[in-house]
């Protein structure tokens, strides 16, 4: 050991000091405990990655837990679909259910097709809430790449987009058996994203 | 066979820190010279491993060995030869490599430089850098290995980033890292310390300058980070507080504190438990940042993408450096006996006043960056923490430390009068209020930007006042000259850093009078802002080397004349399917005119124009700084009795 390394320690003069000195002593303990509490803190985050109890992604919406907002969305023309209203969501699903805002003159809409017909084919329920659309402009492009919507409103004002919160389109929302809102997507669905979120949310609340 | 060569020297860095991390510390303890002597040696060895697989990694990301899984998935043919190379640590693990790299090479400057350090601490401080690099290089080797192979090989790369594809990016992290890592060094010099049980004036020498290196770049690195927020993510702002930029925010902060501090242990041997403290927080919140973003608990357009076993050794790692570093905190620092005394108003207590506002603002951020995800957890609410709350919650606590910056460097030392230091500050003062009416008068009634222009004005007058009187400027103008040059660079280092915070706060003040407009213009068509005519003249296709785009050109023009032609595009990459927005910015340092091209529909382009005053300035200041922050490690004092810390500018 070094002999010059540690400097004596200057011996408390009174009471009242030692006092201070042992409170102090307590003080230099704070970075460890603060240091202890992050890292268990952190753990439980990591933790609640695994089992999706924690999820940094997905725009926050005040809509999630919470019932679907009311509102009932005429067909659209000539589509030869049911509309869509909220007591359809609330009356007892069979199984979980996406909702998802979409138009025709929305690329990513487009890009994120495939897997809503991906997802319609495997027996997922999808409905659709076309979003600021021309009635014929929407049922072209259904025409041309297909329909995975089993009811489809038209929401023409973009009025009930407001109830729900949309940011933009497209944007997917599952809605649990009963009816309430668990996840929320802005944005185009991706592959990973299904396979990583979706699909794992879908399996927990079927 | 380059990448086994590369993969080999990875656990040969591993093994050769294993014994640096030992040996030394054994011999430290025992007074063992052999032993004590081994570790400047192993330190250099292990700067040579951790140098070879990185230029391995790297030519496999230049030859575009496709058999390599990270250039297959971050790489491409077609990339250019510099974007290759940057693509080395534009990813996941080869960031990781640069930063063991950096570590390594920083152990051998500590090695080099500190040959008049005194044997046991250089032996102590190159263990604790052993130690972290085998816990990193650990890391590496069983979670993210560079080196993976692929067979059969990829017909190519799958493209980088197209965001990463750029120079602002390419270099951001390289600067980072060098500053992360330099509070690496100090957590060392720090611990080391601890286990000698001494803190003295010779400490605080040989601790300065890394803190100041790993300060000025890490200020390089976040202003390269914002200027590229800036110029590529097409939002016009330049800070958005995003948890990920807070998170290089808070080692910078600490580091700032630790820069000031140690200037007290260097000059009067107090504050050193405090000292100590702050070099070994600065090192707590890089790694604490290190594990933000690649654990995969935020959500960033910085986060790398991530697999919750990284996070967790990272975590594991967290806990052991800075855990151990704060218990033995804990146990030895009753030890440091304090030996300065000084009264509350003079440079040490200035000083302590610094360290105290610089830590609140500290923990605002952290609090402010750490908050959402753990509502998130434990309330199981989602909230975003924005720029309001940071900016009303870091208000009230910067404008203090602002306005005593200047009087702080005019006090003296142990015990101080107040006013002869405010009768030289008077013009200062003068400046900051004509400042505040010049801005009012001109920009109208806009109070915060006002204060802030007159912030900046008291700032660089205050640092021309601090240089005035050390030149006795105005009572001795002819011996001006000879007092200029025999006076330390460490006084013009900290002059100009500061000057270069009121060149910064300018900015900031300026981008408060940014306006903007969004506008949807068909070719021809014209729009108006800020006292400008903005014409859409075409939109067109262009082709780039890996990418495809829509350019539009857009003339501004003022009274008839044209002032700049500004051509903002739309890149898509087809190989990622991704499109980024090349802002088109036009700059004659006193305003930024900024477009950005969005959507077309119907034949006319949208277009967001922005107006941003003085927006250069912010990271003009930052250069500044780090220049002050630069001539202050050239000074005499540092090179002659610390390490010199050009070690820790071996490029990377």
């Amino acid at each position: 050991m070094n002999d010059t390394g540690s400097l004596p320690h200057a011996p408390p003069r009174d009471a009242a000091a030692a006092r201070t000195a042992r409170s102090r002593r307590w003080l230099l303990y704070a970075p460890l405990a603060a240091a202890g509490g992050a890292v268990l803190g952190f753990w439980a985050l990591l933790r609640g990655l695994g089992t999706g109890r924690y999820d940094p992604r997905g725009v926050p919406s005040a809509l999630i837990g919470q019932p679907v907002p009311d509102f009932a969305l005429p067909p659209l023309e000539g589509a030869g679909l049911p509309g869509l209203s909220a007591a359809d969501l609330r009356g007892g699903l069979e199984r979980p259910a996406l909702v998802n805002f979409w138009a025709s003159w929305c690329v990513p809409c487009l890009v994120e097709h495939p897997l809503l017909m991906r997802l319609a084919r495997e027996g997922t329920p999808v409905f659709g809430i076309n979003y600021k659309d021309r009635p014929e402009d929407a049922r072209a492009f259904l025409g041309r790449h297909g329909n995975p919507f089993a009811r489809l409103g038209a929401d023409q004002p973009g009025r009930v987009a407001i109830d729900w919160g949309v940011y933009g389109v497209p944007e997917t929302y599952l809605v649990d058996r009963g009816g309430v809102i668990r996840w929320r997507w802005a944005g185009p669905l991706t592959p990973p994203l299904l396979e990583s979120e979706l699909r794992p949310l879908l399996r927990r609340h079927a | 066979m380059i990448p086994e060569l590369g993969h080999f020297a990875l656990a040969l860095a591993c093994a050769v820190a294993l014994a640096q991390g030992v040996l030394p510390l054994v011999g430290a303890a025992r007074g063992d010279a052999r032993l004590i002597a081994l570790a400047p040696p192993l330190a250099a060895a292990q700067a040579l491993a951790a140098f070879a697989a990185f230029v391995a990694l790297a030519w496999s990301f230049a030859v575009n060995d496709t058999t390599v899984l990270g250039v297959v998935q971050n790489s491409h043919s077609a990339k250019p030869l510099l974007y290759k190379l940057t693509g080395t640590w534009g990813n996941h693990e080869g960031s990781m490599v640069l930063w063991v790299l950096i570590l390594a090479l920083c152990g051998g400057a500590v090695a080099g430089f500190g040959r008049r350090l005194p044997g046991a601490l250089q032996a102590r401080v190159l263990a604790v850098l052993a130690w972290i690099a085998v816990g990193f290089l650990l890391f590496i080797l069983a979670t993210s290995n560079p080196f993976r192979r692929v067979w059969p090989p990829a017909p190519d790369g799958q493209g980088l980033n197209p965001v990463l594809q750029d120079p602002g990016l390419a270099f951001h992290p390289p600067l980072l890292y060098l500053g992360y890592v330099g509070f690496a060094v100090t957590f060392a010099f720090a611990v080391a310390a601890l286990l000698e049980g001494r803190v003295d004036a010779a400490w605080g020498r040989w601790v300065r300058p890394w803190a100041l290196a790993a300060w000025a770049f890490l200020t390089l690195g976040i202003a390269l980070g914002s200027w590229w927020a800036y110029y590529e993510l097409g939002w016009g702002g330049f800070w958005f507080w995003d948890p990920v930029e807070n998170a290089s925010l808070l080692p910078w902060l600490a580091g700032t504190a630790l820069l000031h501090s140690a200037i007290v242990v260097e000059k009067r041997e107090a504050l050193k438990v405090w000292t100590v403290l702050l070099a070994l927080l600065a090192f707590a919140l890089s790694l604490l940042g290190t594990f933000l973003v690649r654990s995969g608990v935020l959500n960033s357009v910085h986060a790398f993408a991530s697999d919750p076993a990284r996070g967790v050794f990272i975590l594991v790692l967290l806990a052991l450096y800075v855990g151990g570093g704060f218990a033995l905190f804990a146990a030895r620092a009753p030890a440091l006996a304090p030996a300065g005394v000084f009264a509350p108003l003079s440079r040490e207590g200035a000083l302590v006043l610094n360290n105290l506002f610089l830590c609140s603002i500290g923990a605002v951020v952290l609090s402010g960056t750490l908050y959402p995800l753990f509502a998130d957890l434990v309330l199981g609410v989602k909230i975003s923490v924005g720029p309001p709350f940071f900016h009303t919650a870091i208000l009230p606590l910067a404008a203090p430390l602002l306005l005593a910056m200047p009087i702080g460097t005019l006090l003296p030392w142990k015990r101080a009068r107040l006013w002869p230091v405010l009768q030289r500050l008077w013009w200062a003062a003068l400046a900051a209020a004509g400042a505040l009416l010049l801005a009012l008068a001109l920009a109208g009634a806009r109070v915060w930007p006002a204060l802030g222009f007159a912030a900046a004005a008291w700032l660089i007058g205050g640092a021309a006042a601090d240089l005035a009187d050390r030149l006795a400027l105005f009572r001795r103008p002819a011996a001006a000259w000879a007092r200029a040059r025999g006076l330390p660079r460490a006084a013009w280092g900290a002059a100009l850093a500061h000057a270069g915070l009121g060149l910064t706060l300018a900015g900031i003040a300026g981008m408060g009078l940014a306006t903007e407009a969004l506008v949807a213009l068909r070719p021809g068509e014209s729009a108006r802002l800020a006292g400008y005519t903005w014409r859409l003249e075409a939109v067109r296709d262009v082709a780039g080397p890996n990418w495809s785009a829509r350019r539009a050109t857009v003339t501004v023009g003022r009274d008839g004349a044209v002032v700049a032609v500004l051509e903002p595009e739309r890149r898509f990459f087809p190989l990622g399917r991704q499109t980024t927005t090349e802002a088109a910015i036009a700059t004659d340092l006193l305003r930024d005119l900024y477009a950005v091209l969005g959507e077309e529909r119907d034949g006319a382009a949208i277009l967001r124009l922005h107006h941003n005053p003085l927006a250069p300035w912010i990271w003009l200041g930052a250069a500044v700084m780090a220049l002050g922050g630069g001539l202050s490690l050239s000074d005499r004092r540092v090179r002659v009795a610390a390490p010199a810390p050009r070690g820790a500018t071996v490029p990377a």
